[in-house]
């Protein structure tokens, strides 16, 4: 029997690493975007951002200070300029340098390099150079080569140019406070009794972030310049957006699909495989009519076209949830409260309503990560040529194609869009899987 | 007005108004329409009753009927006339239809699109199902499925930006910043190189074509061969003709795909700009929505495996059945009609693929799929026929799937 004993904890160490090798395949491309998006422009485009942990060696090209301003005239006659070739704060550590494009390592630290006509520079690893020359120098200032270990460095400065000056610093540290209060909030109710401390634990973390954000505002309000304003903007036109479209078709859906669930009326059947039907209808279809529809009618470009879009095409998949989840609630609280003298209106509201909390919340999500990360509608029903009512995806892809290279912008920008989602998805992870299986397994 | 007020008031006023409408159309017919009192209290309760349904249903209707049962009857209007200056517009048959179908692009459309449902939902699902295999009984496997379910959450687009990145080409000499590329360059031509980009592939190509073979063999068995004692209808054995020549064809292709690695001459030291490689890029492009959809596809048949009775596990075991044959004659059987939900889920994003295409490459360098086709026909050259005739192609391939759900949700409800 050992042998099978043995196969079995070998075959559980294969299952243990090709998970582990599964879950870092998966989440690798997610994390260069996040680790990018802490990176400058020059880091990006030097080393891959898996280098970013670790320090490198990398080789740039620098200049000593201008010698029309820094040069100092010696007692003996000389002349000299001073300093470091680094920005404050850096770390860097060279280990070899030279003067010549052609030969960038022909020194390490400590050498005097000869430039000719009486000019020498020589510097240690930190980067302090002295440069002298006989004659008093001018022009700009002298090119050098370094090899240096720069360590791992990461900068918030993405975040600025992309939200605006100390916005990230403000929503940070306000969602640390949210968080802490939540976590009291929590311990505290849960010590009470309440059952749904969880949802009393949310709330107030929502609330102290609003209110501290309203209060206190989100950085200092200056902007970054146009990415900036623009990913703001589209920030918050994307919220627009998303809210009405996600609550409008819950509440429409919710008294449809308690008809259909408990109600007796010819047609039903037919009814219910109708929307079975319309699950699948691609909306790609109702693209052109219904432009044509809202231009004709005068609502036009803007929020409510893409208000009332959404509405539509999420529909049938929230009157199928909501349907599936209160058919499956008991008969007997239901006739009950019939009985009882309680009018549809009323058991819908204080009887159903709350019972179906999970499946709403199911759908909400799937409404809420559907609606901010779409794209296709927005562009058709919203977006005008004024460019004022762009969303977040839209902006991403207008980055993709003017500034394909500037990748610190546009991975700051992708994850500032993500990021929503993500957690919405973390905090909510359980009706999500819930609905999906209510949705697709049947 | 800002806003993010606009929309606050357009949240109460939007919810305010359904429940309003709801309040109110069910007190108007409680009270004045049929109230229940009077003499005929009885017949009024009835009655209201009666209309109750559709007073719920009615906003519902609406937004179905306006949203998406009306725009198929219109675009299929639409693709069927052509638009006149002043806003007329002319019947003209099957024309628009005849023009797409002499278009390359649109054939390019719809050899990608094809390519897209042979491969992603195959393998979103397989990875899903192993996933969901390997997770089932480790004690971190939750934690394990929630990261691999994650991409579940980003969008399309931001998928397109994480994924550009990975496959971003600088000129050679200069440090690569994408990982594919720096590990393209990683391979020199040696020993290794062959392994990795030769070998491993044919064999893969090889286990492809044989298992494709294999099952083609299976499925025209009964045709060829048939079972004195079983009969089997013509629709069956036409369909099974049908599947079985598509397995042949894939056989086929994977074949000779072996044929092409074998032969393939590799650009060392290179880096490659992976968008621009016509054909392949499909692939790159594919790569993104099977990262989306494995975690959709391991939800779903996690919890199938869960479902399985322990009972049969357990038979099979004191049988003396290893865990592959556990796996793929025991468990594999059992979760069917889960895997074929979860292949037709997937199937139909597939074919309404439009945000990866567009944001990546925007349909150049031959990775045009039917949608990205569709808005560029519609929105840049403005030509609705074509632009609704391709709709109607995206529609005509969504109504199997279609027909299918509803007679098994049918089948369900009796």
């Amino acid at each position: 029997m050992s042998n099978i004993a043995g196969t079995k904890s070998s075959l559980n160490w294969a299952v243990q690493i090709s998970v582990v090798l599964l879950v870092v395949l998966w989440i690798f491309p997610t994390v260069g975007l996040f680790v990018s998006s802490f990176r400058t422009a020059d880091q990006i485009s030097s080393t891959g951002w898996w280098k970013a942990l670790f320090p490198t060696e990398q080789s740039e090209t620098l200049r000593a200070a201008d010698p029309d301003d820094f040069a100092v005239q010696l007692d003996d006659g000389t002349w000299a300029v001073t300093g470091n070739l680094y920005e404050e704060g850096a770390q860097a550590s060279i280990s070899s340098w030279g003067t010549s494009s052609r030969d960038i390592s022909a020194y390490v630290p400590g050498d005097i390099a000869d430039l000719g006509d009486g000019e020498t520079i020589t510097m240690n690893e930190t980067g302090d150079y002295v440069w002298t020359s006989v004659e008093q120098p001018s022009g700009r200032g002298q090119r050098v080569f370094v090899t240096a270990t720069n360590p791992p460095e990461f900068t918030l400065e993405n975040y600025d140019t992309v939200l605006g000056e100390g916005v990230i610093q403000s929503i940070l540290i306000y969602a640390a406070a949210a968080a802490v209060v939540a976590v009291v909030v929590g311990f505290a109710t849960k010590s009470v009794g309440l059952s749904n401390f969880k949802m009393a634990a949310y709330l107030s973390g929502i609330v102290v972030f609003l209110v501290l954000s309203l209060v206190y505002g989100l950085g200092t309000g200056q902007g970054g310049g146009q990415a900036s304003d623009n990913m703001a903007k589209a920030f918050f036109n994307t919220l627009t957006v998303t809210i009405p479209a996600t609550i409008i078709p819950i509440t429409v859906a919710a008294f449809a699909a308690y008809a259909l669930a408990w109600m007796d009326f010819p047609g039903r059947a037919l009814l219910i495989a109708a929307i079975v039907g319309l699950l699948v209808v691609p909306l790609q279809l109702a693209l052109i009519p219904l432009l044509r529809l809202h231009l004709q009618i005068g609502i036009g470009k803007g929020y409510l076209g893409v208000w009332l879009a959404h509405t539509g095409f999420g529909m049938p998949l929230a009157i199928y949830l909501l349907r599936n989840y209160m058919a499956g609630l008991p008969r007997d609280i239901i006739e009950n409260a019939r009985v009882d003298g309680a009018t549809e209106y009323q058991i819908f509201t204080r009887i159903i309503l709350p019972l179906s909390f999970p499946a709403l919340a199911s759908f909400a999500i799937f409404q809420f990560l559907w609606t901010w990360n779409d794209l296709l509608v927005a562009l058709v029903f919203l977006i005008d040529s004024s460019g004022q009512t762009t969303v977040m995806t839209r902006q991403i892809v207008e980055l993709l194609g003017t500034r394909g290279g500037n990748w610190e912008i546009l991975a700051t920008a992708a994850f500032v869009s993500i990021s929503v989602p993500l957690i919405v998805f973390f905090a909510m992870q359980k009706y999500l899987v819930r609905g999906l299986l209510a949705g697709s397994v049947k | 007005m800002n806003p993010a007020l606009q929309g606050l008031i357009t949240i109460l006023f939007g919810v305010g108004g359904c429940v309003a409408y709801f309040y109110l159309s069910n007190l108007f017919l409680d009270k004045v329409l049929f109230p229940a009192r009077g003499k005929n209290a009885g017949q009024n309760i009835n009655r209201a009753n009666m209309v109750r349904p559709w007073l719920f249903l009615a906003p519902a209707l609406v937004a179905l009927g306006l949203y998406l049962a009306y725009p198929v009857v219109e675009t299929f209007r639409l693709s069927v006339t052509e638009r006149l200056p002043g806003g007329a517009s002319q019947f003209v048959g099957f024309e628009n239809y005849r023009r797409m179908l002499a278009e390359d692009k649109f054939w390019e459309a719809m050899r990608n699109n094809m390519l897209w449902l042979l491969i992603v939902p195959a393998a979103a699902t397989a990875m899903g199902l192993l996933v969901a295999q390997l997770t089932d009984r480790i004690k971190w496997g939750s934690f394990a499925k929630s990261l691999i379910f994650m991409p579940m959450a980003i969008s399309f687009v931001g998928a397109a930006v994480i994924f550009k990145l990975i496959y971003d080409a600088r000129p050679a000499g200069q440090s690569q910043i994408g990982i594919l590329n720096a590990m393209w360059l990683e391979f020199d031509g040696g020993i290794g190189s062959i392994i990795i980009l030769q070998i491993i592939p044919i064999l893969i190509f090889a286990f492809f074509a044989v298992v494709v073979f294999y099952a083609a063999w299976i499925t025209a068995g009964p045709v060829i061969k048939p079972n004195p004692h079983s009969q089997i209808s013509t629709v069956f054995k036409a369909l099974r003709i049908v599947a079985a020549a598509i397995f042949v064809w894939l056989g086929v292709l994977a074949a000779l795909n072996v044929v092409d690695v074998a032969t393939a001459q590799f650009d060392y030291g290179q880096p490659q700009t992976w968008l621009t490689i016509p054909f392949w890029n499909n692939f790159f492009l594919m790569v993104v929505l099977i990262w989306i959809q494995t975690g959709f596809a391991m939800v779903i048949l996690s919890a199938a495996l869960r479902g399985i009775p322990e009972e049969t596990v357990e038979a099979a075991v004191v049988d003396g059945a290893n865990p592959f044959q556990i796996f793929f004659k025991i468990k594999i059987p059992q979760i069917m009609g889960t895997i074929v939900v979860v292949w037709t889920t997937i199937t139909i994003v597939v074919l309404k693929i439009f945000d990866i295409v567009f944001a990546m490459t925007n349909g150049q360098w031959e990775t045009q799929v039917l949608a990205n086709y569709m808005y560029d026909k519609l929105f840049r050259s403005n030509d609705w026929g074509v632009g609704s005739a391709s709709a109607m192609v995206i529609m005509l391939l969504v109504t199997p799937i279609l027909v299918w759900n509803v007679y098994n949700a049918r089948k369900e409800m009796r």
